[in-house]
């Protein structure tokens, strides 16, 4: 386990794909740095992807005049990602939930549950405008096995 | 790694071997694609093989679920065959699973249509 001490990442970038990519790219990095195993690193990679893509999709409908912001963040016990665009913010109320008979075949909506799914703790904050997506993961329950 | 798409008959079904990641942009539009070329032709047995598929997103899980309600629409079928683990994992955690018909050999997949 390599996982000691601190850092803190943070990349500004513009709305597309591209950036997703980079935000996944270095997430892997990191996560690779802190001696998770692959499989440990998955659901995280996928989480922090799928905050990356609403980021840039939802909040900020691929529009080149706004950016997302992205930290990635680590102490000893802690990975925190934190994921923020410039959109018109959303209510968590209204999402519903994926896993109900009645929403099982829609064709969206499942970019949240999984992301919640996958760390222990996610908070949303609206930032009027702006969402800020804030994603915990105790590291002891990720190094060197899935949880 | 992007998505490749081979596709062969065997038996009355077509199947779509898929290579790569399932994801929002090319991926997902990739497969799209492909499910509403052969139901356009009128293809009714479709299957999709997912065994190099080791990456799927929240876009590509909708694109399934969209290949399966588009196929059902036309009196057609879409099945799924070989999921990798982490696939798998995915599918059972938003219940997905319970949604498809899954196997993971070719030939009980096949016969399942007869």
């Amino acid at each position: 386990m390599t996982h000691t001490g601190s850092e803190r990442i943070r990349l500004q970038l513009p709305s597309s794909m591209e950036s997703v990519a980079q935000v996944e790219a270095e997430a892997e990095k990191l996560l690779h740095t802190l001696g998770i195993d692959e499989d440990a690193a998955f659901p995280l990679l996928m989480g922090i992807r799928e905050a990356a893509v609403n980021a840039v999709l939802h909040g900020n409908s691929y529009d080149p005049a706004k950016s997302i912001v992205v930290t990635l963040e680590h102490d000893a016990e802690t990975l925190v990602v934190t994921v923020t665009d410039q959109g018109e913010g959303f209510n968590l109320d209204t999402l519903p939930d994926p896993r109900e008979e009645e929403n099982l075949l829609l064709g969206s909506g499942r970019g949240i549950f999984l992301i919640r799914s996958f760390f222990d703790e996610v908070h949303f904050r609206q930032l009027h405008p702006g969402t800020e997506v804030r994603l915990v993961k105790k590291l002891a329950d990720s190094a060197g096995q899935a949880s | 790694m992007a998505l490749s798409i081979a596709t062969r008959e065997l038996d009355g079904v077509t199947i779509l071997d898929l290579s790569g990641r399932i994801t929002l942009g090319e991926g997902s539009v990739q497969l799209r694609d492909a499910v509403r070329e052969l139901i356009s032709k009128g293809v009714k047995n479709i299957l999709i093989g997912l065994g190099e598929v080791n990456y799927i997103d929240s876009s590509g899980l909708g694109e399934l679920v969209s290949a399966y309600t588009t196929a059902k629409n036309q009196q057609a079928s879409v099945k799924l065959l070989n999921l990798t683990k982490k696939v798998k994992d995915v599918l059972q955690l938003t219940k997905l699973y319970t949604v498809f018909d899954i196997y993971e050999d070719e030939a009980s997949a096949i016969a399942s249509y007869k």
